[in-house]
């Protein structure tokens, strides 16, 4: 060979290029960190799932001194944004369990007893097993409680027998809602999906289950011979008029008929009919009337009405006149700080907000009451402010999803505007539901996200 | 995502992979990627017959990384459904076939070092 054919880097030269490359990739790796403040104050935290835990984490950062207590008698911790994905037969039910201790810090107690009462004027908490711990700050962040026992003829033992699914209740259940909708996948017939008139954690998910379900059915046994029937109580598909007028669209190419005002009150699993109540506004008078009607299913998947768990209704935290059924806690929705109490804050699904029972929200909850917590500590305000922030990775099909995120105010807030469309149906936004997503949420649960 | 600095990037691809697997990888690319240097420097040329397999070897680099991908993601070219989309379609292509053409080099020029003086390659 010739001369010509060489590419000849000097020593000097390529040593410079490592040495650059090094510097670059060691930037920005610590964060700045803030004086960590001195003090004793007593702070328990009810409930150790993805708001106690990430809280946690931060305050151990920013405290010195403090005692920190969490209570949760829940030995496993559940990631629950993957059951919709368990639910389809994508993860195995392992991929949403770990274990709760594993996630806290040093420095914190975690004590594996549920809270039984909480006083808000003498400031303590007592457990089921009789301990009683009292409070400077109480961060109130149980999650809420799933009323299987409203659905009529409905138990969670009928969980993946006779087509029923039920992918709320847990990890074991989301696995079993997957042998009875790979059932209807491959076999075919009405696959009936409904959702609760309370509130609800993360809202997408019925749809997303809905969505995943057709998409898997359309490319297996059932083709050609099923059909899926969305039912909601609601007038609308999501809370968030643009969100709601595309899966719409959705729906429409897909063929999924939408039943609105519909609320499931019963089952009837012998006959495979769920009974449900219908509100419909009468033509002539404008007045909601209300009637029963059943519908015929092969697949049935149940999301029963969500409360506030019981020690937080019997405590006296919740609102008087707003959500008097399901008792979220009374709280301001920018500081998430309780209205009559100050020295008590609400995270995560028990906080009694307009949005936000979903772990994206959780996520900048965190940030807002840790720092209103550390300022009262300093006897001064704080000023973090959180205005409803939500995400919802809504997956439309296997494959792909629609990076939804919006605030308080319905507004779209795309963390990638211009690059990643809120309302598209991108593959990188599942990619993101798939593989980041999780990452994400551990990386909140450790304080670093 | 409320903030996306370069720790919170390591964090998550640290959660990702497991923290042991990320940082071997990252050991094994630094690993590969100073070796590839220090054959350059030793050889003090870049030879263009190594170099002619490791652009051949680029095409089947490319594809492996997409099929990698596809496979641990349930997703194939189907799904592809925007711009954004093709972007990192080609971006995973592009590292595939990088990766793969610098290990090719490396591991010929290990084998089979220079035989003569620095001129030759």
């Amino acid at each position: 060979m010739t001369g010509q054919d060489h590419f000849k880097p000097s020593r000097r030269g390529v040593l410079g290029l490592a040495f650059a490359g090094a510097v670059t990739a060691g930037l920005g790796v610590r964060p700045a960190q803030a004086k960590r403040i001195a003090t004793k104050a007593r702070i328990i935290i009810i409930g150790a799932g993805a708001g106690g835990t990430a809280l946690a984490n931060r305050l151990v950062e920013r405290l010195d001194g403090a005692q920190i207590t969490l209570l949760d008698p829940r030995v496993q911790h559940y990631y629950q944004p993957g059951l919709s994905l368990v639910a389809a037969g994508l993860k195995p039910s392992s991929y949403t369990v770990s274990q709760t201790a594993d996630w806290l810090p040093a420095g914190v107690t975690l004590v594996a007893e549920a809270a039984a009462a909480i006083d808000p004027l003498a400031k303590t908490v007592a457990t089921d097993k009789g301990q009683k711990f009292d409070y400077d700050f109480l961060v109130v962040a149980p999650g809420l409680v799933l009323d299987h026992d409203a659905i009529e003829g409905f138990s969670l033992d009928m969980v993946g027998k006779d087509g029923i699914g039920a992918l709320y209740a847990g990890p074991d259940y989301a696995a079993k809602t997957w042998q009875a909708a790979s059932k209807f996948t491959e076999e075919g017939g009405i696959g009936l999906m409904t959702r609760p008139a309370t509130e609800m954690k993360c809202a997408g998910a019925p749809l997303k289950h809905a969505f995943l379900i057709d998409d898997i059915a359309s490319r297996s046994g059932a083709k050609g011979k099923y059909e899926i029937h969305y039912t909601c109580p609601q007038k609308a598909l999501f809370s968030v008029p643009i969100v709601a007028e595309k899966v719409r669209m959705l729906f429409g190419e897909r063929g999924v008929a939408t039943y609105y005002g519909h609320t499931l009150k019963s089952i009837d699993s012998a006959r495979k009919t769920a009974r449900f109540e219908t509100a419909a506004a009468d033509p002539v008078t404008g007045e909601v009337v209300k009637s029963m009607t059943e519908m015929p299913y092969d697949y049935l998947h149940v999301i029963p009405p969500q409360r506030a768990p019981e020690v937080i209704r019997q405590s006296g935290l919740s609102w008087a006149e707003k959500w008097t059924d399901q008792g979220w806690v009374e709280c301001d929705m920018k500081t998430l700080r309780h209205l009559r109490y100050p020295e008590i804050f609400a995270l995560g699904d028990v906080a009694g907000v307009p949005k936000g029972k979903t772990a994206a929200s959780v996520k900048w909850q965190v940030p807002v009451i840790e720092d209103h917590l550390v300022a009262a500590i300093e006897g001064r305000e704080g000023t973090e402010l959180y205005d409803g922030y939500t995400s919802c990775p809504l997956i439309t099909r296997v494959g792909r999803a629609m990076l939804v995120e919006f605030d308080y105010h319905d507004n779209l807030v795309p963390s990638f505007p211009g690059v990643i469309a809120p309302l598209e149906e991108l593959w990188i936004s599942w990619l993101m539901k798939e593989v980041a997503l999780k990452a994400t949420y551990n990386a909140m649960l450790r304080g670093r996200a | 995502m409320k903030e996306l600095t370069f720790g919170t990037l390591l964090a998550v691809f640290e959660e990702i992979f497991g923290r042991g697997l990320f940082w071997i990888m990252v050991l094994l690319a630094a690993a590969v990627t100073l070796v590839y240097l220090y054959v350059l420097m030793r050889d003090r040329a870049m030879s263009m017959r190594k170099f002619l397999w490791a652009q051949l070897s680029m095409p089947f680099g490319a594809i492996l990384a997409v099929i990698f991908v596809q496979r641990m993601t349930h997703s194939g070219l189907r799904d592809i459904g925007g711009p954004v989309d093709v972007i990192v379609l080609l971006g995973v292509a592009v590292l595939g076939a990088v990766g793969g053409a610098i290990l090719v080099y490396t591991v010929q020029s290990l084998i089979r070092p220079p035989q003569h003086s620095q001129h030759d390659g």
